[in-house]
């Protein structure tokens, strides 16, 4: 662990969204989407971040590549802070932080060929390569991710869904990025095609040594992929620490409903199955509870979770850290056998 | 097992498009049982919903159009019915809650409104008599203090509320059949189990049998007694929830238990299907699932096989479904 080479560190990052405010009143509150989130990356490894809708993981992600500025808090690429550095720094930064998005079907333009579309990154960046070189590193690049190089000139609707999103990771590949983000790449794709953009995504962090900040709002996928793994909950992270420790032994309660929530794919046993069901919706963010934001739905609640806000911090076990005043010690049981 | 409530016949549903008629539905059967929950499984373009919409009568057509079979319900076969029986049916005898609650409820209406005019339209029931009811309803599916958020508009409720609220209009009034198209997809994972919760309640209480619609097979595994998986338009395979998860007798139905990633387990190598379900337009010759078959023969690529029993309860549509079932292949 000590050798760790850091790429990425996202330190007490904050983004807020003023909300309500016309034109002639006054600002109402804002949306705390990300409040205070920190990690470390290092060079090959891969951070899972789970949290569901409104936990404030997609503005995380946008917020570390750029494409949206911190309220407050610092996103540093191997030590240059992203959203102070212009220039040849900013370039350099830009080029090699990249995004998959969710959608692979609203994520490209519709009206260009795939041509076009892979050849756009090179002319915002045209020093990366000449162009009488470009051409080819394009179809290299559609080879890399399991395209065929000669559909070079077909559209994104002329591909299904698994094919688009691996357009997209051909097209965020193609700056030879060393970091990229991914938000939530497989969600909208078919089971069976699911698999198969996960393991794509594997191969091309062990070729090509990259790092991944994978976002999912399931806990499933994200175990495969993910060396550690963040679980977030109204712009916080609730738990962070290496994945067999958050998904053997989680200290949070949320952690544990958010598990216990996964339905077990064995129907034999299910009757004698036991699980806690949390109660109601996570809460607005604009307007979270005081104290620790879970206690609302948190079944260990007292009244110094309505008080004091609980730190992340190494738990039971160094290799994980839990901000909650009443962390489980045990193992989760196992539901599903095997 | 007693006579099924539902039961669907050689159903073939066709879209009229400028490349020409897309078969959707292909020769699709199914059994309905009081208190069972059937589970109908598949990915996009599997035809699942389509089968869904033409049992409830809500296929627009043109340009779709039902080409063969039946839809029995009580003796009435609800593809030949006039529309006065037909909608009869809905809401009494079959009832539906859709994926997109948002886009299902209307959202100039109340909440309370949207309730209590179907019970006073179909139940002939008073003003006063019907929002009692209706607050009855929101109670039943535990929206927190149903009397005061009776007059809320459905953009006022959370996703997961709004879902409930969808169910309570589903089983207003006490249907035999509740057929739930994904209805948890839309949804967070924690607010799932509690939806899914709900339905399983509900079913066990009026002893409804339940169609569900799905992709996902940990849903299924949790609350189906019966599944049918469905490929391209077409049945696959058929069987009891323990047996078909033990046993899967297709191999797009094996395929898709090896692929599902597990929270309880590491593995570096997820078990992949290659390729992508096929577009209804094209349609591969044969077996529709050849192309992406790990263990397809000459005769697959040109005979499409049929759904034949494998063993008791028991159906799959493969050549080699034997060696499939007990593990040869």
């Amino acid at each position: 662990m000590g050798e760790r080479e850091i790429v990425l560190e996202v330190d007490s990052l904050v983004r807020h969204f003023p909300v309500g405010g016309g034109l002639l009143s006054r600002r109402r509150g804002a949306v705390q989407a990300v409040d205070g989130v920190s990690f470390t990356l290092g060079r090959g490894e891969t951070l899972g971040v789970v949290g569901e809708s409104g936990c404030g993981k997609s503005t995380l992600a946008r917020t570390i590549v750029g494409l949206d500025s911190p309220t407050s808090g610092h996103v540093r690429y191997r030590g240059v802070d992203v959203h102070a550095a212009s220039g040849r720094e900013l370039r350099a930064m830009r080029r090699s932080v990249q995004i998959v998005l969710q959608d692979p079907y609203t994520s490209l333009n519709p009206r260009k060929t795939v041509r076009d579309l892979l050849t756009q990154p090179f002319e915002i960046h045209p020093d990366v390569l000449p162009r009488d070189r470009r051409l080819s590193r394009v179809k290299e690049l559609l080879d890399v991710v399991g395209l065929n190089p000669d559909h070079l000139d077909r559209y994104p609707f002329q591909f299904s869904g698994g094919q688009r999103q691996r357009i997209g990771i051909a097209r965020a590949l193609a700056l030879e990025p060393e970091v990229v983000v991914c938000d939530e790449p497989v969600s909208a794709l078919d089971v069976s095609v699911q698999a198969q953009v996960v393991n794509l995504l594997r191969r091309l962090q062990r070729e090509l040594g990259l790092s991944y900040v994978f976002i999912a709002h399931d806990l499933s996928v994200v175990r495969h992929i993910s060396d550690r793994v963040a679980v977030m909950y109204l712009g916080k992270v609730v738990e962070l620490g290496d994945r067999r420790e958050v998904y053997e032994r989680p200290q949070h309660p949320y952690t544990r409903a958010l598990l216990e929530a996964v339905p077990v794919p064995e129907p034999r046993g299910r009757a004698s199955r036991a699980r806690t069901l949390l109660a109601g919706d996570p809460p607005s963010p604009v307007d979270p509870p005081s104290g620790c934001r879970f206690r609302t739905r948190c079944p260990k609640a007292q009244s110094v979770c309505a008080e004091t806000e609980p730190v992340l911090r190494i738990g039971s076990t160094p290799a994980a850290e839990v901000a909650c005043h009443f962390p489980e010690q045990t193992p989760l049981a196992r539901l599903g056998g095997a | 097992m007693n006579a099924p409530i539902l039961r669907v016949d050689d159903l073939s549903v066709e879209f009229a498009t400028r490349e020409g008629a897309v078969r959707a539905v292909r020769n699709v059967g199914l059994e309905v049982f009081a208190g069972r929950t059937l589970a109908l499984l598949g990915e996009s373009g599997s035809g699942k919903s389509v089968t869904a919409q033409a049992i409830m009568g809500l296929l627009d057509t043109p340009p779709a159009s039902i080409t063969s079979g039946s839809i029995m319900f009580e003796g009435t076969d609800l593809v030949t019915a006039v529309e006065r029986v037909r909608r009869q049916v809905n809401g009494e005898g079959v009832a539906m809650v859709f994926q997109d609650a948002l886009s299902a409820l209307n959202p100039v209406y109340t909440v309370g409104h949207q309730i209590s005019e179907l019970l006073r339209v179909r139940r002939k029931m008073s003003r006063s008599a019907a929002r009692a009811r209706a607050v009855e309803l929101m109670e039943r599916v535990r929206i927190p203090a149903a009397a005061r958020r009776v007059d809320d508009y459905p953009h006022q409720f959370s996703g997961g509320m709004r879902q409930r609220i969808m169910i309570a209009l589903a089983v207003a009034l006490n249907p035999r059949v509740l057929i739930a198209d994904e209805p948890t997809t839309a949804l967070d994972v924690t607010v799932q189990a509690q939806i899914m919760e709900l339905l399983t309640e509900l079913q066990r209480e009026n002893g409804m049998g339940m169609v569900l619609i799905t992709h996902d097979l940990g849903v299924v595994a949790e609350v189906a007694d019966d599944v049918t998986v469905m490929y391209a338009g077409r049945i696959v395979e058929r069987g009891s929830v323990e047996e078909l998860f033990e046993h899967a007798a297709h191999p797009y139905t094996r395929g898709l238990l090896r692929s599902m990633p597990r929270t309880d387990r590491e593995d570096d190598e997820l078990w992949a299907i290659p390729g992508a379900p096929p577009s209804p337009v094209l349609t591969p010759k044969g077996c529709a699932f050849h192309p992406r078959c790990d263990i397809a023969i000459d005769l697959c690529r040109s005979e499409q096989p049929g759904l034949e029993v494998i063993a008791a309860g028991r159906t799959s549509a493969c050549h080699l479904r034997a060696e499939v079932f007990d593990g040869r292949a």
